[in-house]
């Protein structure tokens, strides 16, 4: 077995049953903790409604804090579109998929990928030359921010040093890339990358608490 | 060719005219990736180069090899290079058989002791000798003692360089490659299934140049004609760039040439000069024909998933063990979740 069977094979498989098992965990770790008592009186029913309106509203940022935000915003915008684009988009992406979800959807021109691969790395490397120099978010970043960092900007830098080469042979770039992305699936679940699956689940359970209290959401 | 004929000789007397083997010496220097200015050091070493003595040894192989070569685009001069080596032992193309051609062959190393080009096609069985034997020898005991006293081996094709088919899962007679065998001789793997002519003559008169084996790869491989991947040198490249992939054998992008990547091409992992020096006296390869490269220069090409599978594709078992995993997934959470009630309820108490 070479390093790029080892790669499709074991590797990818093992890192997709801690995938699965690892964000199932998560999730249902958290849905089934009690909910904490709230003894104030109700002001609203704080139902769904309540909730999709802050999943929308959050991805906005509020007009005070637009002068402070915007920048970090934009970056951030940038680089998960980006990752979209580049993860859900991309041709040979699209058959991974398709090889164990049984379909498929029409994908962008490599070229165009490229080009917002390389958006989103820039705008990874500007998110991270920021944390490291804003003394708060200094502060307040610890293992996990820059481990996620690392293994978010891995699978990328892999990809889209393919068809650059640097004299290696592709399919030990193939190797490195797909083994990038079963070291990002493996971690997903347990760092701050599980923001992936629990992001609107948070948001949305804000906006519930929030309107039953009261607050402008 | 007779013996005392160099091969300079011997092309003028098959009707090859100076300009025509001027030409064959450039492409071959050009393909070997050696400067311009080598033409000339091609052409005059292969003009005077004596017949070397190659024996040429068939263990479990299809023939394929040899087909490869003899029904090539005759009568080129690459075929009349191959015309002019000394044949002394193919038991696929000789005469003679039995006992017979074994003494030849033993005679043939004998009188060129240490300067004879050993060609193996085939790969060998280790599992039980019967399984392949020539003149009741086995291949193995053949191989060993044919290459003994050889200059160099040269490999022809994906099995006697890395198993190939024989040596395919599950493997039934124990399949290796020459390599794994013979490990004192220098040994250039011309891998294929079949290979290109045009390398073999390639190598060939690489030897006859310069009395030396080429510059190889990783893989024992001569670099100058595996140094690049198909993908790389296809003229359906940027079909790929743009995303323009024909789906199925018979649709719109299969009849306009689109990229052949979908339908499970293994040009981005196959490292061979068939988009450059093509097949039939430089007619097509097998993408320009409309077929996806099946990577058969490439060690265990026949294991490594089907044919018409895409590159990209994962290798995963059934779902079930995915769907386990998500089992397990919901019962750690349950546990994680009584845990965290009992912290919860441990803390309003206190609180």
């Amino acid at each position: 077995m070479d390093l790029l069977d080892f790669a499709r094979g074991p590797a990818l498989q093992w890192a997709a049953y801690i995938l699965v098992a690892g964000t199932i965990w998560r999730i249902v770790g958290i849905v089934l903790l009690k909910e904490k008592p709230d003894f104030s009186e109700p002001r609203a029913r704080g139902g769904l409604g309540a909730a999709l309106k802050v999943i929308y509203t959050r991805s906005f940022t509020a007009d005070p804090f637009k002068p402070a935000t915007m920048y970090p915003k934009m970056l951030a915008y940038v680089m998960h579109l980006g990752l979209f684009a580049v993860v859900l988009l991309f041709v040979p992406h699209i058959m991974f998929f398709e090889g164990f979800l049984g379909f498929s959807w029409p994908g962008l021109p490599n070229n165009a990928i490229y080009v917002l691969g390389v958006a989103a790395v820039a705008s990874g490397i500007a998110l991270l030359v920021r944390r490291v120099t804003s003394p708060v978010l200094k502060l307040i970043s610890n293992f996990d921010d820059y481990f996620s960092w690392l293994m978010t900007m891995l699978p990328m830098l892999t990809g889209l040093i393919m068809p650059l080469r640097f004299g290696v042979r592709y399919e030990t770039l193939l190797a490195i890339h797909i083994l990038s992305v079963a070291a990002l699936m493996i971690w997903l679940p347990f760092g701050k990358l599980g923001h992936t699956f629990l992001v609107f689940i948070t948001r949305g359970t804000t906006g519930m608490v929030f309107e039953r209290r009261g607050a402008k959401t | 060719m007779r013996k005392d004929q160099n091969l300079g000789e011997y092309l003028r007397t098959q009707g090859v005219s100076r300009r025509g083997f001027l030409k064959f010496c450039s492409a071959t220097a050009s393909l070997m990736a050696l400067p311009p200015s080598a033409v000339a050091q091609v052409a005059e070493a292969l003009a005077a180069a004596r017949r070397p003595s190659v024996i040429w040894l068939s263990f479990q192989e299809c023939t394929g090899c040899t087909e490869s070569l003899t029904r090539s685009h005759s009568p080129t001069v690459e075929s009349l290079i191959f015309d002019a080596i000394s044949l002394d032992y193919h038991h696929t193309l000789q005469a003679a058989a039995g006992h017979g051609a074994e003494a030849a062959r033993e005679a043939a190393q004998e009188e060129n002791k240490g300067k004879y080009i050993l060609v193996v096609d085939g790969s060998i069985p280790l599992d039980n000798p019967a399984y392949s034997t020539i003149a009741g020898i086995s291949n193995l005991d053949m191989l060993k003692a044919s290459a003994k006293d050889c200059f160099a081996i040269v490999s022809v094709g994906t099995c006697a360089a890395f198993g190939g088919l024989p040596g395919a899962n599950p493997n039934p007679t124990g399949a290796v490659a020459v390599s794994d065998i013979i490990t004192d001789k220098p040994i250039i793997n011309v891998s294929g299934c079949p290979p290109i002519p045009v390398v073999i003559t390639g190598v060939l008169a690489h030897f006859l140049t310069f009395g030396t084996i080429p510059e190889l790869d990783d893989l024992g491989r001569p670099a100058a004609f595996f140094g690049q991947n198909i993908h790389d040198r296809c003229y359906r490249r940027p079909f790929y760039e743009r995303g323009q992939f024909a789906e199925t054998f018979d649709d719109e992008g299969a009849k306009a040439g689109w990229c052949l990547y979908k339908l499970g091409c293994k040009g981005p992992i196959t490292y061979n000069a068939c988009a450059t020096t093509k097949w039939n006296s430089g007619t097509s390869f097998p993408i320009e024909s409309g077929h996806p490269c099946l990577g058969c220069s490439e060690p265990g090409f026949w294991d490594k998933g089907g044919f018409y599978e895409p590159l990209s594709t994962g290798r995963f078992d059934s779902g079930a063990k995915l769907a386990g995993a998500a089992v397990a997934g919901v019962a750690l959470g349950a546990v994680a979740a009584a845990s965290g009630r009992r912290r919860q309820a441990k803390y309003t108490k206190e609180g």
